[in-house]
């Protein structure tokens, strides 16, 4: 059981949130000509790197909020939570 | 080689067992080979196979960082079948039906294929009309496929809950007769046995640490027992895969995902096919032990750690307990986890990359074990011609960007999703 610590409530258990994957994607920005490339980059490629791993969470049993979660995709040990808004340094 | 039979067994039985030659050896790696498979499960190992034995090319590294057998190839639920829609799917895994029909007499090697058949649920009317135009479309690529109803499918799998007061009443299902299961270790070893006569080294707890290129040709690979020049690499390493992409620079559409399976304390026999939950995620078999066999999804974010976690277990063995009631009674033996390549639509990746001599094999989702020699066929195809085979020409690494997706099911890395 994964344990992460929601910055709005606390800590909870793995049960009460939903994935959404790798949170260093961006997406193109609107009014913007985008290529294909560009395109494959977003939806499709990931690094999905061995190691840390800041990736968003949704407290979706708890306050509703995307959050951030710095975790190690070997270990599954959470070094830190973020808001969803909130710069990861 | 020894030959297997019953002849060789009495012999070695009479002599204490003490004549049973080693079923591969020990090689240290040469300095250079023609081709050298990075990855040792069965996909590398059926690699290493066909390119000697189709393709006459028998100086061959097959590197593997554990021990052959230790990976996914021992991890999996061993479903054989190719009950798929679509022709690039369907065509491909039907060609591995051929090939697991005579594996036993192909390698010499008894990998216990047994074809029970496998049965998905299906639970309501719309289901039951997706799973006629599949079996249709499975029979169009001669893929044998059967529309069970309800009292059919009562008779084949009695013990299945057909009370009224279920959730997900069963309408009916839809079967393919030739499906089945075989025994993973043997495939591997079987593989290994086989290429190691032919000439193919076979280098175990050598780990691939990077990798020589130059003008965008593969000129050799860094390893943890030294450089091994060669001018083609083919890479079977399933759930390792981003990790080597990343030392060549390169960014997939793949996610790395735990699956976990378990099984259950040994019974008598009850269940004589492989039947799948139609409204959820589950699957059941039963081995020769006398274990119910068992698996569904994903722990849902990425991780390269083996291992599984209690809540997924939970959620995928309510559906079994759903479905089949008896198994609330049963123990449970053992449970583990693989690491998965999750593939963006949920379709493998069999191909050539943009860097010469530099061959990919990934992407294999759930299913990687009923793979394995059609996949080992196609890839040593692509490798030793430098071009794809008419069975792997879909399963392109440039698709998700050209548009060109094989969304079988629409299930890629994103479970959240679905």
């Amino acid at each position: 059981m994964l344990y992460i610590k929601c910055p709005h409530c606390g800590l909870r258990s793995q049960n009460e949130f939903a994935y959404g994957g790798d949170a260093s994607v961006k997406r193109p920005e609107l009014n913007k000509e985008i290529s294909d490339q560009e395109w494959d980059e977003f939806v499709y490629l990931r690094k999905s790197p061995r190691g840390k791993h800041l990736e968003l969470w949704h407290h979706v049993s708890g306050c509703r909020q995307w959050i951030k979660v710095l975790r190690d995709t070997s270990t599954h040990e959470i070094f830190n939570t973020y808001k969803s808004e909130e710069k990861v340094g | 080689m020894q030959k297997y039979s019953f002849l060789s067994l009495i012999k070695n039985a009479f002599s204490g067992h003490k004549g049973w030659e080693v079923a591969w050896k020990d090689p240290t790696p040469k300095k250079e080979y023609d081709v050298v498979i990075i990855g040792g499960g069965g996909h590398g190992l059926a690699t290493a196979y066909y390119l000697a034995k189709e393709h006459k090319i028998t100086n061959i590294a097959v590197i593997e960082k554990g021990w052959i057998g230790g990976g996914n190839v021992g991890r999996n639920t061993t479903i054989i079948r190719s009950n798929y829609m679509h022709d690039e799917n369907g065509l491909f895994y039907e060609k591995g039906m051929e090939l697991w029909r005579s594996m036993s007499q192909d390698l010499n090697f008894n990998i216990m294929f047994s074809p029970r058949g496998i049965i998905n649920l299906a639970h309501s009317d719309a289901q039951m009309n997706a799973y006629a135009r599949r079996g249709n479309s499975m029979r169009l690529n001669g893929i044998d496929a059967v529309l069970l109803d309800r009292e059919e499918v009562k008779k084949k799998v009695p013990v299945l809950d057909f009370s009224d007061n279920v959730r997900f009443p069963i309408f009916g299902a839809l079967m393919q007769p030739s499906a089945g299961t075989a025994r993973h270790d043997a495939v591997a070893w079987g593989y290994a046995r086989q290429a190691d006569s032919m000439g193919v080294d076979i280098i175990q707890h050598c780990e691939v640490t990077g990798f020589d290129i130059s003008n965008g040709k593969i000129q050799g690979i860094k390893t943890s027992r030294g450089d091994i020049k060669t001018k083609k690499v083919g890479l079977c390493v399933a759930g390792s895969t981003s990790i080597l992409a990343e030392m060549l620079n390169m960014t997939l559409p793949i996610e790395t995902h735990l699956l976990q399976a378990c099984v259950s304390e040994p019974i008598k026999p009850i269940l004589d096919h492989v039947v799948t939950f139609g409204a959820g995620h589950f699957y059941c078999s039963q081995s020769d032990k006398g274990e119910m066999v068992m698996g569904g999804d994903l722990d849902g974010y990425n991780s390269y750690a083996q291992r599984g976690n209690l809540p997924t277990l939970q959620h995928v063995l309510t559906e079994g307990i759903a479905m089949f009631p008896f198994l609330s009674k049963l123990n449970m033996l053992r449970t583990w986890g693989g690491i998965m390549d999750m593939s963006m639509d949920g379709s493998p990746i069999i191909d050539k990359t943009h860097i010469a001599g530099l061959y990919l094999n990934c992407g294999w989702c759930y299913g990687g074990f009923k793979a394995t020699p059609a996949s080992g066929f196609t890839f040593a195809h692509t490798i030793a011609q430098d071009r794809v085979h008419e069975l792997n020409a879909g399963f392109r690494l440039d698709r998700f960007s050209t548009g060109h997706l094989i969304d079988e099911k629409g299930l890629g890395t994103k479970t959240w999703i679905s």
